[in-house]
């Protein structure tokens, strides 16, 4: 349990920990928001890339900024930075997603004095040969831009050991993610999402030590005990709230697969290190399900959100949106009706924040658990 | 228009805008035309309020536009209603009230027109936010029709050469679909007719916007919001080119004759963001107590914000420029610089702001926007909360205690 505990620590206070790796090791942290970050660049010029979830709680500096009426990750991240509570990172990236992701990038250029800022246009489209073209030369030159602000170089042997280590890493969530789905009770939720997120904070190459490490512990621990409780699938953006997790579990419930930014679209598809590695980055992202702020055909979430329903042999999902979400709110409608077709029922939960949600949360998850 | 104030006003009668009866009947027509398109033969495309929409015009389709949709629901003050049944559907109510009104009427054929005509195809472009890009694919699922995405980068800082690389190449690509979808080879001759259409009509609607710039103001922003329709949605025709000339010649003769869109204009302010469209009159009237003229907004002007990239003899080349640079895909300080143009341009003393819930690239960055403003031109700015088509978030008392203390400001400036 002791390796449970370091990811959770860090999952808990991730910026104590960077600034202590950072202190440690000389090294340069980048932040970064969504999974549309080519992480493998960073890491392969040696910098650390650092997820930034927006600690949530009061928001006083932020207000001159941002109206009340954007999400919390948006909000919370604009507050952390501006209180003064990321002054380690020496970075910033923002890949192109949705409308309030685009003006906080905006915002932070114009207001935050550290570090160096950094765009990635990313195509909308993930279906079709321009955009697909587009992308490369996005990454591409995203590369030579970092090459230049951290003053070296990003070789192809750097790039391809970068994309080797993070399929292993990836390779390793998903195991961990597989396990739990075949033994539900051997680990809790909210012990995953502390391995997951940390994964996305932590030094990669300690993280590739540690990660083997939570699977022998879970394949020390597998039984043939069936699970008994209700079989759940958790659908949204960024989750940013451990406490969820618990409060399913309390209800009598498990998840058992996730299509979230903040899970399987974190870890799902792996880089092909031969050939031409950018071109392969792209790839995955193309292959990759997408998120709602990307557009791949028109059906293809709802189509991926009841097959990993079946799949996992899930009895409900769970729609789990911040509030002031568009994208996700916008596809809502249609993935539950597809689900309902099926027959597969799913509650919405909008959350946010944490504190004032949790009561409400808990009276429906019961509530929606028992209909089961 | 009530008896009442015919009586009571004939300096009111002076000072409305005679044309307004016949961009009444153009609307009209437009719409009885692409409600019997059916009849005629001719396709029907929705298309984005951004969008490029001279390729229809050449390929003889009549182009539709569910934001113009959606701004005549908020002026008939249908909004509530639809944007009800649209949470009933199941869409939140903090998205876009014109995606929500639009998704609403279409099981019921709701709205001022009965519904929009159903669409043979779908043209979506993300240059003004990633709201249509959902709300587009929520339509192309309802109608089961053909949908072509134009996605146009936003220019942080930049509209880079792989990003004009990229929007060039859809262009094109833009062009076989609307081929596919027409089966008809596309006509370049026309394209070329319409193009220079489209740039005649913009610079005619920036020469009515800009005789605001005469003091006092012969029209004010809320005539614009109205007179906007067509240049959104007849761009590329002879229309569009027609009334906006003798809109223009009105104006001028306004000048003329000294009749101006506020009697006694002592104070000049800009407006930002989407019209509030169920209280225009409303707020034209309480601005208009106060001596007070919106003489200038972002949003009419967004329309000929392309006039600059393109180039006449080569309109299909530089359309990348023309649609990728326009006012909401820039970033915040690029905006700020234009409202702080617009500010010296028609000589706005003060600045009025809509921070309107339903669009957040529009309203996100406004205070920064405020921000850079205030550093380099000092002059007092007011923002209001509501949304453009949602009356709910409207607070009529509270939003007029703040507008009466933004006056006071500004009088007490004088
Ligand atoms: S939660 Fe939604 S609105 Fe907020 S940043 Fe993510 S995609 Fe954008
Ligand atoms: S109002 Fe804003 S969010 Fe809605 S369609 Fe227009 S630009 Fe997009």
């Amino acid at each position: 349990m002791e390796i449970l505990n370091l990811f959770r620590e860090i999952a808990n206070n991730p910026n104590d920990y960077v600034k202590t790796w950072k202190e440690e090791n000389n090294g340069k942290v980048m932040g970064y928001f969504c999974s549309y970050t080519p992480e493998e660049i960073l890491f392969a010029a040696g910098a650390l890339p650092f997820r930034i979830f927006g600690t949530g709680g009061n928001i006083s500096m932020a207000d001159a900024h941002l109206q009340a009426y954007s999400c919390s990750l948006v909000r919370g991240a604009l507050e952390d930075t501006l209180s003064g509570k990321l002054n380690f990172l020496d970075g910033i990236i923002f890949p192109h997603t949705c409308d309030s992701i685009q003006r906080l990038s905006d915002i932070w250029r114009l207001n935050i004095g550290f570090g160096f800022h950094m765009d990635v246009v990313l195509p909308v489209k993930l279906n079709t040969d321009s955009a697909r073209e587009y992308m490369v030369n996005v990454l591409k030159k995203f590369k030579q831009r970092f090459e230049k602000e951290l003053c070296c170089e990003i070789t192809n042997e750097n790039l391809k050991a970068s994309v080797e280590k993070y399929n292993r890493i990836r390779t390793c969530l998903k195991k961990i993610y597989e396990i739990k789905r075949e033994n539900p009770d051997i680990i809790s939720s909210s012990n995953i999402y502390a391995v997951v997120k940390a994964s996305m904070v932590m030094d990669r190459n300690v993280l590739l030590e540690k990660l083997p490490r939570v699977l022998d512990l879970l394949e020390d621990k597998k039984s043939e005990v069936k699970y008994t409780g209700k079989r759940l699938i958790l659908a949204g953006g960024i989750c940013n709230f451990p406490d969820i997790y618990q409060i399913i579990e309390d209800s009598g419930g498990a998840i058992v697969w996730d299509d979230t930014c903040t899970g399987s679209r974190y870890f799902e598809g792996t880089i092909d290190p031969n050939g031409d590695i950018i071109e392969s980055i792209a790839q995955r992202y193309f292959e990759r399900h997408v998120c709602p702020a990307k557009h791949s055909g028109l059906f293809n979430r709802g189509e991926h959100i009841v097959r990993i329903v079946k799949e996992n042999n899930a009895q409900g999902v769970v729609f789990l949106f911040l509030k002031f979400c568009d994208p996700h709110a916008f596809d809502y409608p249609y993935i539950k009706e597809m689900l309902d077709k099926e027959g597969i029922p799913s509650m919405l939960f909008e959350m946010e924040d944490l504190l004032s949600s949790e009561g409400q949360l808990k009276t429906r998850c019961e509530a929606f658990l028992e209909t089961l | 228009m009530t008896n009442k104030e015919t009586v009571e006003d004939p300096e009111k009668e002076k000072r409305k805008i005679k044309s307004v009866k016949k961009m009444k009947e153009i609307m009209t027509n437009y719409y009885i035309e692409a409600k019997t398109a059916d009849q005629t033969g001719k396709k029907i495309a929705w298309i984005t309020s951004g969008g490029p929409v001279e390729p229809l015009i050449a390929m003889d389709v009549i182009p539709v536009y569910p934001e113009n949709h959606g701004a005549m629901i908020g002026a008939s003050k249908m909004g509530v209603d639809l944007c009800e049944k649209s949470e009933e559907m199941g869409y939140s109510r903090d998205l876009c009230s014109y995606a929500r009104t639009d998704i609403a009427c279409s099981p019921i054929n709701g709205g001022p027109i009965g519904g929009l005509p159903k669409p043979d195809m779908l043209i979506c472009c993300n240059n003004i936010c990633g709201t249509v890009l959902k709300w587009y694919e929520i339509q192309a699922r309802y109608y089961d029709v053909p949908l072509f995405i134009l996605d146009t980068p936003f220019c942080h800082t930049e509209f880079s050469i792989e990003a004009k690389e990229y929007v060039k190449k859809q262009i094109n690509e833009y062009l076989k679909f609307l081929e596919m979808v027409c089966d008809k080879q596309f006509d370049y001759d026309r394209m070329k007719q319409v193009g220079q259409l489209s740039l005649k009509g913009q610079r005619l609607w920036q020469a009515v916007l800009d005789t605001t710039v005469h003091q006092p103001a012969p029209m004010s922003a809320f005539d614009a919001f109205f007179h906007l329709a067509l240049i959104v949605t007849l761009r590329g025709t002879q229309i569009v080119v027609d009334y906006y000339s003798s809109l223009l010649d009105e104006m001028r003769e306004r000048i003329t004759s000294g009749i101006s869109a506020v009697h006694n204009e002592k104070h000049r302010l800009l407006w930002d963001n989407i019209p509030i469209w169920y209280r225009t009159r409303w707020l034209s009237e309480k601005f208009a107590s106060h001596d007070a003229c919106l003489v200038a907004d972002t949003y009419t002007s967004a329309w000929c914000s392309s006039l600059k990239y393109i180039n006449e003899g080569n309109f299909l080349d530089t359309m990348a420029d023309g649609y990728t640079k326009i006012y909401l895909n820039l970033g915040v300080d690029k905006m700020a610089e234009h409202v702080i143009e617009m500010i010296d341009k028609y000589n706005a003393n003060g600045i009025v702001m809509h921070s309107n819930r339903s669009c957040k690239p529009y309203s996100f960055g406004q205070y920064d926007i405020l921000k850079i403003v205030k550093e380099k031109r000092d002059i007092p700015a007011l923002v209001i909360e509501a949304d453009m088509v949602d009356e709910r978030s409207f607070s009529e008392s509270q939003i007029e205690t703040r507008i009466d203390a933004f006056m006071e400001v500004l009088k007490a400036r004088k």
